[in-house]
């Protein structure tokens, strides 16, 4: 990372955490009454945020599997570096969507008394089980690293020592024995983010109240969404902070991620179109009028321009015609993670938007009793500050622990 | 009940039902409302007393009256539907609460826990009648001058007094119980005894005499989304 970019990044990330702070004391003093959601909408950039970046985590973590079981030479350099992003966005998704709890304090009782027919009691388990296996995944794929940095000046030096518990063999038995290890674990790791993605899928599909979430079809979209966005979002990282830049190696890493964003972007685009086009020529009034108000309703630019130009024509025109610049997947990857929010706004709002019966619009008025919903300053600011405060983890990391090639970290 | 009450009305004659139902264990017996939609003239007395008797705070109703408007200028009629907790036999906000914190008892009311409930508002979006709310902690002479120290009273729902303290069920997703807690004490829900026309009827489906069970057996008691299976407990007469 060159001194100039770091130092971008973490005046972003101050920033957004100055945001954050401001939301957080909102939230904090005023309770839910800060927000826009209610009773008719009772989900909000919020949910959509959590669900935005848990996708990110577990698309970040399948593609850390193609090196770690089935051995994929080509991205065995970013390795760390998915599964160091798949951490801190589980961390910033479960942050998430903690502060959007009404009673965040209850938040233990999602392990201690879960509810075995609620997907989301599932969750919670899914999601501890696979926060273990990420942290456990990563030591064994940084601990040859730490031990080689446990010798260096500063901070580093002891943060790393300290981190290797004592196990600082460096030959080649302990490696090819971390590697036995992290192998096994990256095989669990399949189906569990499988299960846990798949299941935030589930959990909306499940809802046989709101027709434009209920389906079979929709953890399959979660999943090549969130494989889409979360290996946008390593193609991304790996282009402006990836090991080696400005060698044929880093170009090579680049321009493979890049293609398997091209493929895997185009795959969620048939699935968006499969979905969108039954749903809007089907005769289930409420779904035609969730998808009608995705195309054309108040926020038809948040589909149209953020979506489908920025996050879909855009990059795919650059990954397939400047599929071999570094800069360009760069870009392309950029904007697919940065636009993915909207698809997930788009998942949640438009389910919710629509009047389950007649005349309840109108039946009776108060904070909360409204059908027409923007996220209010407050909520912004909290979800901006949850971003910064995982960008600021991210680079923490990035800058003290062996995430990428050392002599990269200037 | 005293004799100045034997008269044929239809409020006492349920009364007499509820005191038979309560006679019974609380699995035999099965609270149904009937709601005569042909008579509902969309006064909204049964929701103000709603909100009166459960101390609701801004934003949170339990029963409020649809009204759609059917026809076009000048053959126009408007149709009134109060909309309660339908209080499903099989109900869609049960199974997806993570944490338990909501059932249904078997005299086939859903209660909520709100002791144990922690906010996250699933349920609300499983429920196909839109009956559940979120009470994000409003009351009505907040911003003004001074805060009425009658809107920190508890209300009574689920026989428990919950006072507006801050804590639940502050951030609590809440609903329409039947007025468990006056139906336990022999009263008949608010909503019923509100009503100016007698357009509701209360009372206990599985006693062949009471007269819930003769309305909902008429053959233009109809329930809302029947095709969803989730079986409510409200019918409604059209």
């Amino acid at each position: 990372m060159s001194k100039n970019s770091r130092t971008i990044a973490w005046v972003i990330a101050g920033v957004g955490l100055l945001f954050g702070a401001i939301g957080l004391t909102w939230r904090i003093t005023q309770g839910h009454q800060m927000a826009n959601y209610g009773s008719y909408v009772p989900w909000g950039l919020w949910v959509a945020g959590y669900i935005y970046m848990i996708g990110l985590s577990a698309g970040a973590f399948l593609l850390s599997t193609l090196v770690y079981v089935f051995q994929i030479k080509r991205l065995e350099r970013v390795g760390k570096l998915a599964l160091f992003t798949a951490l801190v966005t589980l961390f910033a998704a479960m942050l998430m969507v903690w502060v959007d709890l009404g009673h965040p304090l209850r938040a233990w009782r999602l392990i201690f008394r879960t509810h075995v027919t609620s997907i989301m009691g599932w969750m919670a388990w899914l999601y501890s089980s696979y926060f273990i296996l990420l942290v456990a995944e990563l030591w064994f794929a940084m601990r040859a690293d730490l031990a080689r940095c446990s010798d260096d000046p500063g901070l580093r030096g002891k943060l790393c020592s300290f981190l290797t518990f004592g196990r600082k063999d460096v030959d080649e038995g302990a490696i090819a024995h971390d590697y036995r290890i992290l192998k096994v674990l990256a095989s669990i790791g399949v189906p569990v983010a499988v299960a846990f993605h798949g299941g935030v899928g589930a959990l909306f599909g499940v809802v046989g109240a709101r027709p434009f979430w209920h389906g079979g079809l929709t953890p399959i979209v979660f999943l090549v969404g969130a494989l889409a966005s979360g290996g946008a979002l390593l193609a991304f990282l790996t282009a402006i902070w990836g090991p080696d830049r400005g060698t044929p190696a880093h170009r090579d890493t680049v321009v493979f991620l890049g293609q398997l964003v091209l493929g895997l972007l185009a795959i969620d685009v048939l699935l968006e179109w499969a979905e969108f086009s039954t749903g809007f020529i089907s005769s289930v009034p409420s779904l035609t009028e969730s998808i009608r108000l995705i195309m054309f309703g108040p926020y038809w630019w948040a589909f149209w321009i953020v979506h489908v130009a920025a996050g879909i024509v855009a990059p795919l025109l650059l990954l397939a015609f400047r599929g071999r610049s570094v800069t360009a997947v760069g870009w392309a990857s950029g904007l697919i993670a940065a636009t993915f929010l909207t698809v997930r706004l788009n998942i949640v709002l438009p389910g919710l938007d629509v009047e389950e019966l007649d005349g309840l619009k109108e039946a009776f008025s108060g904070p909360g009793l409204s059908f027409s919903y923007f996220p209010s300053a407050g909520e912004w600011f909290v979800f901006v500050g949850v971003a910064a405060l995982a960008g600021a983890v991210f680079l923490l990391g990035y800058q003290l622990l062996p995430i990428v090639r050392q002599k990269e970290v200037v | 009940m005293p004799e100045l009450l034997q008269t044929d009305s239809a409020l006492v004659r349920m009364r007499g039902d509820i005191e038979r139902a309560l006679q019974k264990p609380v699995d035999q017996r099965h609270w149904v409302m009937v709601i005569d939609q042909r008579k509902c003239v969309g006064c909204h007395a049964c929701t103000v007393s709603c909100v009166a008797e459960n101390k609701l705070p801004p934003g949170v109703v339990y029963r409020p009256v649809l009204e759609t408007e059917l026809g076009t200028y000048p053959n126009v009629t408007r149709r009134f539907m109060p909309r309660p907790c339908m209080q499903c036999e099989e109900p869609p906000c049960v199974d997806v609460c993570p944490v338990s914190a909501t059932w249904k008892r078997p005299d086939g009311i859903t209660e909520i826990d709100y002791d144990q409930c922690i906010g996250c508002r699933y349920c609300i979006t499983a429920c196909p009648y839109s009956a559940r709310v979120f009470d994000t902690g409003h009351t009505y002479t907040e911003g003004s001058p001074e805060e009425m120290e009658y809107e920190l009273l508890p209300n009574f729902e689920y026989g428990r007094e919950w006072p507006r303290d801050g804590g639940s069920p502050e951030g609590n997703v809440r609903k329409c119980t039947f007025c468990l807690h006056r139906l336990e004490e022999g009263l008949l829900p608010a909503c019923v005894t509100t009503c100016i026309g007698t357009a509701n009827y209360f009372g206990d489906i599985n006693d062949p005499d009471s007269l819930v069970a003769e309305m909902a057996a008429q053959t233009s008691a109809v329930r809302l989304k029947e095709e969803m299976g989730t079986k409510p407990s409200v019918y409604y007469l059209i």
